[in-house]
């Protein structure tokens, strides 16, 4: 598998670093080696929160991502920000419901889920962020599902066995929509 | 022993703990306040450790002077402007003999420069940074567990040199998550006692800690016992990392998120089929001058690369002398730089001696 590198980008509140802390742990339980890097410092109320996460075979030199393998963009900014870095042949997520604008270029694959929406249904709007890395896991095989329903679980024990369930069950939802779209 | 997923800065307050530190003082500045704010909640699970928020940058080293002077092993954290304004009391410490780690998760240039990473801070963190000609250990960790490693390590060399240690970070350093393992928690108890702290004069003569020593002859002595006392360091604490060294035709000199950005570069050429190899001092005082000297009998072109524009490349000249070609690579201003542009400079150095 080599170095994959993945960029996390949203609003503030979309849980977009949470995102990335589970793919991280996820990687680490895996026994790869794995680097989180936030955006830090001067950051706006409303704006835009983004993470690099590195997920390697190798020891890992840079945390620093130029040119992405992967991008999951949770609102429109962040696709006009990041769509442009991705490496060709990679992908990019988006979240669907609330991105209308959709990436230009044609040497990557975009794979749409309507996670706001899966979301609702499942009865808790905060669990989007756990229906897209359900889905990414899912379509990119990074880590394996497995591991992220592990590292979902150790997470978030502190907070009740509720919380843990709702994000647990929008992972899975997230995976089943992936493998619903064109059987891959 | 289990690894955890943390943060960097997270990483020094848990291994400080760890290592038996029971007094911080600090006071906020990017990008380093998960420090404190980890210390905060850590220390006030544990009955014996004080944690305090203090007014100031100045008041927070006069707080670690004091709780040193008692005993505890103590600790302070900053960025570069805020470490500029703890210097008089680092520079006091050193007077007095006192031992504290010091974490300066530096900035981007003067003044208060930027939050990025980058490694402005070299010359004030090994040249002494304060007044009075005193030296401080600095060390320089560049991954997540080194933080742990460096960390507990800057206490016991604190102790047993009795001086002011500085672990020298940056933003990455700081605010990136890796996974570590911690070793188990030290009993502050079970530490060699110090016989020389304040803590009350019962049954025993009084003791003064001062850096005032107004008879010229006692001054000279005291700084004779200085130098001494640095020159036994410089003896016995260097450390540093050799990567693909043996058969190296260059050889990357570089510390720190420098250091690990370089190990990717080497990686890379050697790919190509080129002989680099990288050279990482992890204490920066007391430079590994010897060892990379020793290293100019089989290696005549050094690249020095640094997160500035030329601090650390002074002392591997100072080093190295006239036994090989220093050259240097600097990116300052808190752009991190990437494997593949150290990977052109090295490639680039090797064409142009034909190596």
């Amino acid at each position: 598998m080599g170095i994959t590198k993945t960029i996390f980008s949203g609003f503030g509140g979309q849980g977009v670093l949470m995102m990335g802390y589970v793919l991280a742990t996820s990687g680490m339980h895996e026994d790869k080696h794995v680097t989180f890097l936030p955006s830090y410092g001067a950051e706006v109320r409303g704006g835009t929160a983004n993470c690099t996460i590195t997920v390697s075979d190798e020891p890992i030199a840079s945390p620093v991502a130029s040119f992405p393998d992967f991008a999951v963009l949770m609102n429109t900014p962040s696709v006009m920000r990041f769509e442009g870095g991705v490496k060709s042949g990679g992908a990019v997520f988006l979240n669907s419901d609330l991105v209308e604008l959709r990436p230009k270029r044609r040497d990557i694959q975009v794979v749409a889920i309507p996670v706001n929406n899966i979301a609702e249904r499942l009865g808790n709007a905060r669990s989007a962020n756990m229906v897209m890395i359900g889905a990414f896991v899912q379509k990119t095989g990074l880590v394996s599902l497995k591991s992220v329903i592990k590292s979902v679980k150790s997470i978030f024990e502190t907070k009740g066995t509720k919380v843990h369930k709702i994000n647990t069950l929008a992972l899975k939802e997230g995976a089943a929509f992936v493998k619903g779209l064109s059987g891959s | 022993m289990t690894k955890q997923l943390m943060r960097g800065s997270h990483a020094i307050a848990e291994a400080a703990t760890r290592a038996g530190c029971r007094f911080y003082a600090g006071y906020p500045i990017t990008p380093q306040n998960e420090l404190p704010e980890y210390m905060s909640v850590r220390f006030a699970q544990l009955e014996d450790a004080t944690f305090v928020q203090a007014e100031s940058e100045l008041a927070a080293i006069n707080m670690v002077m004091g709780a040193s002077m008692a005993g505890v092993r103590a600790m302070t954290s900053s960025s570069s402007p805020g470490i500029s304004l703890k210097q008089e009391g680092i520079s006091y410490m050193a007077g007095m003999e006192l031992p504290a780690v010091i974490v300066n998760i530096m900035r981007g240039g003067p003044g208060l420069g930027n939050i990025a990473p980058s490694q402005q801070d070299y010359l004030q963190a090994t040249k002494g940074g304060g007044h009075g000609g005193y030296r401080t250990i600095v060390l320089a960790p560049c991954s997540g567990q080194e933080l742990v490693t460096l960390t507990i390590k800057a206490f016991d060399l604190a102790d047993a040199y009795r001086s002011p240690v500085i672990l020298l970070g940056d933003g990455l350093m700081g605010q990136m998550m890796e996974p570590v393992i911690f070793p188990d928690p030290i009993d502050p108890a079970a530490l060699p006692k110090k016989d020389w702290t304040l803590d009350g004069a019962r049954g025993r003569d009084s003791r003064l800690i001062a850096s005032l020593h107004l008879d010229p002859t006692e001054m000279e002595q005291f700084n004779w016992k200085l130098a001494r006392k640095y020159a036994a360091i410089c003896e016995r604490e260097t450390e540093h990392e050799s990567y693909l060294l043996d058969d190296a035709v260059v050889a990357v000199v570089a510390f720190g998120t420098a250091a690990r950005i370089a190990k990717g570069a080497v990686n890379r050429v050697r790919k190509a089929g080129l002989k680099a190899g990288l050279f990482r001092p992890i204490t920066l005082w007391p430079f590994p001058g010897k060892e990379l000297r020793d290293l100019t009998r089989t290696i005549k072109s050094l690249l020095v690369f640094e997160m500035n524009f030329g601090q650390m490349v002074e002392d591997v000249k100072l080093s190295v002398g006239e036994q090989a070609r220093v050259h240097f690579h600097g990116r300052p201003g808190g752009i991190i730089p990437t494997p593949h542009d150290i990977g052109a400079a090295i490639t680039k150095l090797i064409h142009r001696y034909g190596l």
